[in-house]
């Protein structure tokens, strides 16, 4: 099959790209840098500009969009562009290239209202109460996504929570980098039920979806480990794989939660680069619950998860020589 | 009036009908207009015939609302009823009369409306409240067409001497009444404010709805002034006129009652089953006056109208043999008493200094009993009376509870073991006609307005006796029984109560829900006697010593001298082993029974004895330890206090005791071959061993969903299910929980225990836990106990459970442990010892999510063993949410 890989300069899109590349599909790639994949076609561009996209989509069959703003902070005007706007226009040309299958890579927090999620599936994207800009622009790009579904062009959406793994910048270095400055609290004691997604899996996931378009088009499918832990726990897995003591100390979560909002604000007004130390969707993914009901999603996609948490922090450790 | 704007009230039902009036308020020719809820039309629009009426009425201050669920069943086409559930006069949407109609003008308005509606074919009434007595008014006028009554929290009878409830008297005091009930909705306030828990607002307003203003709340006032608060009013007649009618009257009868209700308590329940001695009984625990908002009463009532026709008692009975008479429970005594052991030795009571505090022979056991009976006869005890007894085990216990048997009444045996709570709910459900007790039971009686005529144990002096409600004692009565002469009225077997007769009610530990009363007859006492005996080898002649109340009344009835050693017997964690020593020296004892949590604590002592003391525990032949699981180390301790006993710990529950047995060499033999892995089936759980004599047990296997749904039993190796017992031995049924019993035989001829397990190939039974432990992760249905083994086995563990949290089917599981030494608050283990924790769980075949270590387990008063794993993992659920941690 020839397959269109969007935003495969990322953890998951390149583990995508290259799975796809060694079951022998005819990859190309789309982002804005070189993705790094043997094997693959690399097509550099932007989900904001049309017309790189409609080439890029020109004689796929498939694509899997990855491609997507992921940050906690920022402007809302960008995460609209790219998220929103981007899957708009890569929806329209890939219709227009009589592509047959488009898997959408979203996020279980399109439905979280900040509430804790204790085993329960995919619930359906509510950009009105997803909590920031990120959430809520996912949500809109997969209600767009999904309601572009037809029989003749198949569109599924998978969400992996918390996808993790060595190379990882948004959950491994950040923790590694914070407990390192002893700036990563053990909130609420660390006791909220987190499940998380190791990278080759929510990758062998997204690429089982293509595969399984006529049993999951038109729907959304939580990925995840199945494996939930205590967040101190896993946190302390986190730190000592990278060779990091482990946080020890504790900040109540309503504290946490409204302080990660202020300074979420103030990086946000000073338009600083770098990420503030606790933003509110990092304290609300750290304090609250959130494992998924995994039957249907294993059921749906005739799919497992090949590596253990266990199995996924010694190979992070292996990653980082601790 | 909108019949949209009211929830779960199809439009369709209401309807208006317009009635000739023959009551005696209104002049002749008077058409009355009526409202009702009726889902005939429905039933004929949809084809559907139904097997019969329902006719439902409403009390006061609601109105046919209340009825709207079994509207809703009664229309389902697997088993119609047209359910037709009337708005008296004055009442919900139906005509307001301006007359003041009495309790004989509702009566009669009832009939008049059927007959507009031309009923015809069988009929049930379904009453709530005062319509109770309107339904049964009208049951008793319309004998050909009546097929069965269903009451909810109501009454037809005062009884003599007894006030109406408090909350009634106030509502018609005249400086209230008018105020409360007309004038102001207050009365209809406080009605809908006795839902538990609290009505939704759109159902309160629906009960609200025809009440708005006080022009329309003239019937609710007129309601109440016509409760008949004494023989002198008006309705008292007509009232007493269906509480007699009532005794006549064979229909099956179904009540369904919530006991939280400040005026329909349970001794008007207890009044109207002794009116209809033949009704299925279920109390609700928790629900209370508007009990059909309180749960759901649909179910009950048509499962039980499913059953209609068929024999009022049999689908009670689950196990028994056929009636066939046997020897009545005392009948080893009085062989005794008057054989040439009767002076010997029959009961001995140590006291706590280790002397012998006070003994009877057999002779004067059989004489005590004598008497008492004859006192308790002359008191009013008499067959089917219900005696509480509230009496430490010893001499007087056993005297009272042989003398209560021998009367054909029915002995009511709640402990302290319950909880203060608990057992304060226990003893007025089950409603005692007398209370026999002890100093401290009498003022809790008083305190708690426990039910029953007082009795003390020890005469009492006249302003204590005035002071907690005493009408006298233990010794009075006896002094009056053995003044009356020769002629006792317990002698001779004319007097034997029915074998099938009840006999005893005892309660279960409550360690998952309110603690059941268990209701055993005559034959099933004597079988239990029996299955001990033959078990055990405990013959005529034994010399037993129990610290464990069961076992301790069983003495007399096995012909074995009966030893209880001084302890506090609310705690049976304080019996020492100088205690157990000194009680087992003074009978020579050659049995032992001590509940587990006694005997940890007999073994934190034993270095306080002294030489001759040891010496006589020394001469112990067989020692009995039941109630909760043991672990076998300290079992293998107790043995080496005990070096001539054979250990044993048998596995029951309070329905069935004993079920399985083992000693302790078979739990070592079955620990080495689960271990070993040479039997299949051995391992993960506790090895109970192999069926009593008389015993039958099986299991059903366990579904997906953690529950047992089959009907097939099995008995294969290594099948995890919910065990069933059969036994002669097996409770008769649930006290006053006809749903309860019905669910523990839905297997015909088995009681379903509620715990989960599975055989070996050897033949041996290991539990693995309660059915409503049971966890559903994804893919496998997880038994807590064999990983909770496993994670107990780790050095820094003290006693762990395994819950699991988040929905049935997906649940994560959870282990929480108490840590040695103790954590200093609860919360989410330390990582390293998580890891140690779910590689332990892992190895036993279960993948725990989370680790929490707690302080302390929360476990039941009864044994201090048995964890309440529902609590916990309500606790854990919240934890791992991200909720604040608190003690679970």
């Amino acid at each position: 099959m020839r397959v269109l890989v969007t935003g495969a300069s990322g953890l998951l899109g390149r583990e995508v790209a290259r799975l796809l590349v060694r079951q022998g599909h005819a990859v190309t790639t789309f982002q804005r840098r070189p993705s790094g994949v043997d094997g693959a076609a690399d097509f550099c561009g932007s989900v904001t500009d049309g017309t790189a996209v409609g080439r890029a989509v020109a004689g796929a069959e498939g694509v899997i969009h990855l491609a997507a703003k992921v940050s906690f902070t920022g402007r809302a005007a960008e995460f609209d562009e790219v998220n929103v706007e981007g899957t708009r226009r890569l929806l329209r040309a890939a219709r227009a290239a009589g592509v047959r299958d488009l898997v959408f890579v979203s996020s279980p927090s399109v439905a979280n209202s900040g509430a804790a999620i204790a085993g329960l599936g995919a619930e359906p994207a509510d950009p009105e109460h997803a909590h920031g800009d990120y959430s809520r622009t996912k949500a809109e790009a997969e209600l767009l996504a999904l309601a572009a579904d037809a029989p003749e062009f198949r569109v599924a959406a998978v969400r992996p929570h918390i996808v993790w793994g060595p190379g990882d910048t948004q959950l491994v270095e950040r923790v590694l980098a914070r407990a390192s400055r002893g700036r990563l609290p053990l909130l609420d004691a660390g006791a909220a039920l987190i499940d998380t997604t190791y990278v080759d899996n929510a990758a062998s996931a997204i690429v089982a979806a293509l595969h399984r378009m006529e049993h999951i088009h038109g729907r959304a499918l939580v990925v995840t480990n199945g494996e939930p832990r205590p967040v101190g726990e896993l946190l302390a897995g986190i730190c000592a794989a990278g060779g990091v003591p482990a946080p020890s100390w504790g900040v109540p979560g309503g504290v946490a939660r409204a302080a990660g909002a202020v300074v979420e604000k103030l990086w946000t007004w000073a338009g600083r680069k770098d990420e503030p130390p606790m933003t509110r969707f990092l304290a609300e993914q750290l304090s609250t619950a959130h494992w998924f009901d995994q039957r249907e999603t294993y059921e749906l996609l005739d799919w497992t998860p090949a590596v253990s948490l266990d199995e996924g922090l010694t190979r992070l450790a292996e990653h980082y020589g601790s | 009036m909108v019949a949209a704007d009211w929830p779960g009230v199809h439009p369709e039902w209401s309807r208006e009908i317009d009635v000739a009036s023959t009551s005696a308020p209104d002049d002749p020719g008077t058409v009355r207009r009526w409202h009702l809820l009726d889902n005939g039309a429905q039933l004929a629009r949809r084809g559907l015939t139904p097997a019969g009426t329902l006719l439902c009425v409403h009390g006061n201050p609601t109105w046919s609302y209340l009825w709207r669920t079994l509207l809703a069943a009664g229309t389902d086409p697997a088993q119609p009823w047209r359910v037709v559930a009337v708005d008296q006069l004055d009442m919900g949407y139906s005509e307001r009369t301006d007359t003041f109609r009495r309790l004989a003008d509702r009566i009669n308005d009832l009939g008049d409306l059927t007959d507009a509606l031309s009923l015809d074919g069988p009929v049930v009434t379904v009453g709530h409240d005062w319509g109770g007595v309107i339904s049964l008014g009208w049951a008793l006028a319309h004998p050909q067409q009546l097929a069965g009554v269903v009451l909810t929290n109501t009454a037809v009878h005062q009884p003599v001497g007894s006030r109406i409830p408090p909350a009634l008297r106030l509502a018609l005091h005249p400086a209230v009444h008018r105020w409360g009930t007309t004038t102001s909705d207050t009365f209809l306030r406080v009605t809908h404010s006795l839902a538990h828990p609290p009505l939704p607002a759109e159902v309160r307003n629906a009960f609200m709805a025809p009440y708005r203003g006080a022009g329309r709340r003239a019937g609710v006032g007129n309601f109440v002034a016509d409760i008949p608060a004494d023989a002198s009013h008006p309705s008292y007649p007509a009232l007493s006129g269906v509480a007699e009618g009532l005794r006549g009257l064979e229909v099956p009868a179904l009540m369904l009652w919530g006991p939280r209700d400040p005026i329909f308590s349970d001794r008007y329940l207890k009044d109207l089953i002794g009116r209809l001695p033949q009704a299925k009984v279920h109390r609700f625990e928790g629900a209370g006056h508007l009990v059909a908002e309180d749960r759901d009463i649909a179910t009950p009532v048509f499962e039980w109208l499913a059953e209609l026709g068929r024999d009022g008692r049999a689908d009670l009975q689950g196990t028994n043999a056929p009636a066939v008479g046997v020897p009545p429970l005392w009948a080893p005594l009085t062989e005794l008493a008057a054989g040439a052991a009767a002076r010997d030795t029959a009961v001995a009571e140590m006291a706590a200094d280790g002397n012998v505090a006070r003994t009877l022979s057999w002779r004067e056991l059989e004489q005590s009993i004598a008497a008492l009976s004859a006192g308790l006869t002359e008191a009013g005890v008499g067959h089917g009376s219900r005696v509480s007894l509230m009496v430490p085990p010893g001499v007087d216990l056993t005297v009272a509870l042989y003398a209560c048997l021998r009367l054909g009444a029915v002995v009511v045996v709640a402990d302290a073991g319950l909880g203060r709570g608990g057992l304060s709910r226990a003893v007025k459900g089950a409603t005692p006609d007398f209370l026999i007790g002890i100093d401290r039971a009498l003022a809790a009686a008083a305190v708690l307005g426990w039910p029953g005529r007082r009795i003390s144990v020890r005469d009492l002096p006249a302003v204590r006796r005035r002071l907690l409600g005493v009408e006298t004692s233990l010794g009075a009565l006896t002094r009056r029984g053995a003044s009356a002469g020769p002629e006792l009225p317990s002698r001779g077997p004319a007097q034997a109560p029915d074998p099938d007769a009840d006999a005893a009610v005892l309660f279960t530990s409550g360690s998952t829900g309110p603690a059941k009363g268990v209701l055993y007859t005559h034959r099933q006492l004597a079988a239990m006697r029996d299955t001990v005996a033959e078990t055990f080898g405990i013959r005529s002649g034994a010399r037993l010593v129990a610290g464990f109340a069961p076992f301790a009344l069983l003495g007399p009835a096995l012909g074995a001298v009966s030893g209880t050693p001084a302890m506090d017997v609310t705690a049976p964690r304080t019996l020492t082993a100088g205690a157990l020593a000194d009680a087992a020296a003074a009978i020579d004892a050659t049995v032992v029974f001590a509940s587990p949590a006694a005997l940890r604590n007999v073994l934190a002592t034993r270095d306080g004895m002294n030489g001759a003391e040891r010496k006589a525990l020394e001469g112990v032949e067989l020692l009995l330890s039941a109630g909760a699981p043991i672990p076998e180390p300290l079992l293998a301790e107790v043995q080496r206090l005990l070096p001539g006993a054979s250990l044993h710990t048998p596995y029951g529950m309070t329905e069935a005791l004993p079920v399985t047995d083992i000693s302790l060499e078979e739990i070592q033999a079955a620990d080495a071959e689960a271990a070993a892995g040479t039997i299949a089936g051995a391992g993960n759980g506790v090895c109970v061993g192999r069926p009593v004599h008389g015993a039958r047990v099986a299991v059903v296997p366990l579904a997906a969903d953690g529950t047992a749904p089959g009907r097939d039993f099995v008995t294969e190796a290594g099948v995890t299910g919910e065990i069933l017992v059969s036994a002669p031995h097996v409770k008769e049924a649930y006290d006053r929980l006809w749903l309860t019993q019905r669910e523990s035989i839905s297997l015909p001829g088995w009681h379903r225990t509620g715990d989960v397990g599975h055989f070996d190939a050897a033949g041996r039974l290991w539990v693995e836990g309660r059915l409503a432990h049971v966890v559903t992760a994804a893919g496998s249905v997880v038994t807590p106990v064999g990983a909770e083994q496993v994670i107990e086995r780790l050095d820094d563990v003290g006693l762990a459970a395994v819950v699991g949290v988040g929905p049935s089917g997906t649940q994560a599981v959870v282990a929480v442990v108490e840590t040695v030494p103790p954590a200093r608050k609860a919360g989410p283990a330390a990582p390293q010892l998580a890891g140690r924790v779910r590689a332990a769980a892992l190895a036993a075949g279960v993948s725990v999510s989370a680790v929490l270590a707690v302080p302390a387990q929360p476990t039941d008063i009864r044994h201090n063993a048995k964890i309440d794993r529902t609590r916990l993992s309500r606790w854990a659920s919240r934890v791992l949410a991200g909720g604040r941690l608190g003690t679970p």
